[in-house]
């Protein structure tokens, strides 16, 4: 659309000049967890340490139990991601791919959810986990937060599975397999995509996942996940500067990197999403 | 009913039998997702209006029954109003620079001949993936008065002395508006470019042998063609901006004197902080700000739905019926 040669040049230089101060505050996060407090506070706008304080992370790994929280988070987010893919892949595959008396009704009643004014459904949640007993482990956040219908993945399978030739199954069936084999034979391996953009959409939703783990781990310090830590730690150690940027670069840094590694499955997940 | 198909099955042809046995493995299927489904989502939905007749300090049984009496007081709360505007602010201002601001962003990223386009996208879609409740915590520093954006403006003679930018009421807002507009452009620009994509490009080459320049083909061919995702894409805005609760409580708490305090901080500060609350837990109440919550969500979603959408609702139900009938075959 846009011709001349200078034209071009103009737009590279505002896409990289402003893509720079687009993400500058994650650069300042990740060379301020290297300095010193002292340094945090005085070396006013000034990027790079004097001397590279490594010993920050160890600390903020060790002293602080940002290692407890990483693996809480782990657990969590690793857990979740399986279970809410078991759950849309199987329903997908059922509402996409089988006939059956009652479908018509559930799918409505499927996309119906979305538009339910729900309340503010923490508070029964969190009295149910409790009263489930569930209140002292980390399944309790795991259960609250895979929990739901996942409305766009399980629209996303069963419009993958519908599309797919009858001739597949028909072949399986000859051979004598029945549904619960052709699921997980055929048809599951040949929904990797699928698979795949629930499992990274799902795993940055769940690590940045807030409301969920702080409610429920309120009176549980060691089961909380790296963003409900990050935040009683800054309350607990205010100026601790050094140390809150050491924190919230170990919470950052997975979900960026298998971002940058995995984003074609991810921006693919996101625009499907907005045109169905 | 599971059971009187299979001893009906018996005597039927074996097409039938292998039907049969289809639906009752997809009612296993579906077992899981609904039984999860009724226990997390349907019991607490129905609970959090059962609440909201009740005072209940969220201890001990539920048996102070007030009827309406909650609602009546949360409309002549002033703090309420407050955050409900505070979160109408909050909403709008988002959707106006971050749907604003991703469009051009998105027009520019779109042009075919543009080198490094992936590397400019992931770029900009960077914040997005990023806990949120982290960014609130980086950007309070960033922005505290002795913070890294004051610091730089002093440097470049820009101001005098620091801007109180979080604890001034007006200012506060405002930076909440721009964090969570920063925060997320990346997915409304994703959203334009899947819209961008999707406009044939014959058309761009028919608009240029007609010699319309650049503004004339982006003001009668661009932009009329967005028309229908645009009315998703602000959809989507507005209902996510009514989730503003991490950045909030991690930005600035709901600070100053409760000028930042949006709706859904509003609800939790009463349902778990008996501090910010009104000094003690009242979950009934809180319940009763989330139902008031969940019907605002529902106007706008309906309101706005029904007003740009209505027709590819049609259309929808078109292709569905489509579908169907493929299958049946």
């Amino acid at each position: 659309m846009i011709t001349t040669k200078s034209a071009r040049v103009m737009i590279h230089v505002f896409l990289l000049l402003f893509g720079i101060v687009w993400i500058y505050p994650f650069v300042w996060m990740v060379f301020s967890s290297l300095k010193t407090n002292k340094e945090f506070l005085t070396s006013g706008t000034k990027l790079i340490p004097e001397d590279f304080q490594w010993q920050n992370y160890s600390e903020a790994w060790i002293t602080a139990n940002f290692s407890g929280y990483f693996w809480n988070t782990v657990i969590f987010t690793v857990s979740t991601v399986i279970i809410v893919i078991v759950l849309s892949s199987l329903t997908g595959y059922a509402l996409g791919r089988i006939d059956f008396p009652g479908k018509k009704t559930i799918m409505i009643c499927v996309v119906a959810i979305m538009f339910i004014p729900k309340g503010y459904t923490i508070i029964p949640l969190f009295k149910l986990v409790n009263a489930m007993g569930l209140d002292n482990s980390i399944l309790g956040i795991i259960v609250a937060e895979s929990s739901g219908a996942h409305v766009l993945f399980i629209l996303m399978f069963a419009s993958f599975f519908a599309n797919l030739p009858k001739s597949i199954e028909e072949a399986a069936e000859i051979d004598g397999a029945g549904v619960l084999t052709i699921f997980t034979k055929v048809m599951l391996p040949l929904s990797m995509p699928i698979v795949a953009t629930t499992a990274i959409m799902q795993f940055i939703w769940t690590w940045s996942s807030f409301l969920v783990p702080l409610v429920l781990t309120i009176s549980k310090p060691e089961l909380r996940t790296l963003a409900v830590g990050m935040e009683n730690f800054v309350q607990t150690y205010a100026v601790d500067f050094s140390g809150m940027a050491a924190g919230a670069t170990i919470s950052l840094l997975p979900v960026m990197i298998i971002f940058i590694i995995m984003q074609r499955y991810f921006i693919e997940g996101v625009a499907g999403a907005v045109k169905s | 009913m599971e059971l009187s198909q299979k001893s009906t099955s018996k005597d039927t042809s074996n097409l039938k039998t292998l039907q049969k046995r289809k639906t009752i493995w997809a009612y296993i299927f579906l077992a899981p997702q609904i039984i999860v489904f009724f226990i997390f989502s349907a019991y607490p939905i129905v609970m959090s209006y059962v609440y909201s007749f009740y005072e209940w300090s969220g201890i001990g049984p539920l048996n102070d029954f007030i009827g309406l009496a909650n609602y009546q007081q949360l409309l002549t709360s002033g703090r309420f109003w407050n955050s409900a505007l505070v979160s109408i602010y909050y909403i709008l201002g988002t959707t106006l620079l971050g749907v604003g601001g991703a469009l051009i962003l998105a027009i520019i990223l779109n042009d075919q001949k543009l080198k490094s386009k992936g590397f400019y996208r992931a770029i900009y879609f960077l914040p997005v993936v990023t806990t949120t409740a982290i960014v609130g915590i980086i950007m309070g520093s960033i922005f505290g008065i002795n913070g890294f954006f004051n610091q730089l403006l002093v440097d470049f003679n820009i101001i005098d002395k620091p801007i109180p930018w979080l604890t001034d009421p007006v200012l506060a807002v405002i930076i909440l508006i721009v964090i969570g507009s920063w925060k997320g452009l990346g997915i409304n620009m994703v959203y334009w470019l899947a819209g961008l994509q999707s406009i044939p490009n014959e058309l761009y080459e028919s608009a240029q042998l007609d010699g319309a320049g650049f503004w004339a083909t982006l003001r009668h061919v661009t932009l009329p063609l967005l028309k229908p995702i645009a009315a998703v894409i602000i959809l989507l805005s507005l209902v996510s901006g009514i989730n503003a609760f991490d950045l909030v409580k991690t930005l600035t708490n709901g600070g100053p004197n409760f000028a930042t305090e949006t709706m859904d901080l509003f609800i939790y500060n009463y349902a778990f902080s008996s501090q910010l609350g009104g000094g003690q837990v009242r979950m009934g109440y809180a319940s009763a700000a989330g139902v008031l919550l969940g019907l605002f969500t529902f106007a706008i979603s309906m309101v706005f739905g029904a007003a740009s959408f209505g027709k590819q609702i049609i259309k929808l139900k078109g292709n569905k019926k489509k579908k169907g009938g493929v299958k049946a075959l």
